[in-house]
């Protein structure tokens, strides 16, 4: 039940990928849920670009609800954090999924994201470095 | 012949089915739930840079994946139809190289590698979809662990060898093809998550 489940689910055209964002202690947190993958990631390029572009260089993004990340996301974060960084910002993830975190760790991008358990601690760290 | 084959137009939409497919096919194969994760992940990864090579190269032929339970062994093949020039055959221990014959495109290095094992210098695939991101627009690195000009090359190849239990590569005139394999349990294990699946009336012997 569960594999045709996963085959109709995969056929169907149910939303992949939804994102939302809101500002909390002047950090921009961006909500992301859903799967990230070659075809949706490009939405989530443009609102990392969008948000740069109206000068938000303190990004959290919460990847509590991602249920699936592949290369092509990692480089979506990986640029998103390249342009913070141009303006002397950050972009820091919210990931406690294991099957997630397996992907970062895989890749050695642990090294490059600070990686926290909540939006709350991912702002506080951020505001303690400042 | 294998299991199940899939073809499929190369849109990126469509990756996201090919890897359900794939999932739901492992399951049934017997593959443990602890690695379907990985069999979605890894063969997601081969296709999209399956896809993202047909769409410059040819985007009218479909992008092929043959799925096959060997028993002990579930196998996965994705296989492009992007013409390798210089095709070099693999060895017999499963490391060789494989490229494709076009300007811009790298080798697609592989073997048995381990999630340990650094394969960002294997390969340089123009086509892999890490690439084409927009880390690589030339925005200073300001000298932190970050690559120099975003993900590598061929990030997505060196995804799926650190996520299969075995990868193989190779190219040949006719295009590339990366065969991944993962072990699936035999038996009774096997006939039971089959009867399971398929709610069939099965009668054991």
């Amino acid at each position: 039940v569960e594999s045709l489940r996963d085959a109709v689910h995969g056929a169907g055209g149910f939303v992949d990928l939804k994102l939302g964002h809101y500002n909390k202690d002047g950090i921009e947190v961006v909500d992301v849920e859903g799967e990230i993958d070659v075809y949706t990631a490009p939405r989530l390029r443009e609102l990392l670009i969008d948000l740069v572009n109206k000068n938000n260089y303190q990004l959290v993004v919460n990847m509590e609800k991602v249920e699936f990340l592949d290369s092509t996301g990692l480089g979506v974060l990986v640029g998103g954090l390249k342009r913070v960084r141009a303006h002397d910002g950050s972009l820091d993830l919210v990931c406690t999924q294991e099957r997630i975190l397996k992907i970062f760790r895989i890749t050695g991008l642990t090294k490059v994201f600070g990686i926290h358990d909540t939006v709350d601690l991912a702002i506080s760290a951020r505001k303690s470095e400042k | 012949m294998a299991t199940v084959e899939v073809s499929f137009t190369p849109l990126p939409a469509h990756v996201r089915t090919a890897r359900l497919v794939a999932t739901a096919v492992a399951r049934r194969s017997g593959v443990d739930e602890s690695l379907l994760d990985e069999v979605r992940l890894a063969v997601g990864e081969a296709c999209s840079r399956a896809v993202e090579a047909h769409r410059r190269h040819c985007p009218t032929e479909p992008v092929r994946i043959e799925m096959t339970d060997l028993g002990e062994r579930f196998e996965v093949v994705v296989r492009d139809s992007v013409p390798s020039a210089q095709a070099t055959p693999a060895t017999a221990n499963g490391h060789g190289q494989a490229s494709h014959g076009n300007a811009g495109h790298g080798n697609a290095g592989h073997g048995q590698a381990g999630p340990g094992q650094d394969n960002f210098g294997l390969d340089g695939h123009a086509d892999d979809p890490g690439a084409h991101d927009d880390s690589a627009d030339g925005s200073a690195a300001d000298g932190s662990a970050l690559p120099p000009g975003g993900l590598p090359g061929g990030f997505g190849l060196a995804v799926i060898s650190g996520l299969a239990d075995d990868v193989r590569i190779t190219a040949t005139v006719s295009g590339v093809s990366v065969r991944m394999t993962w072990p699936a349990a035999v038996g009774a294990q096997a006939l039971r998550a089959y009867i399971s699946c398929t709610k069939s009336n099965l009668s054991l012997p």
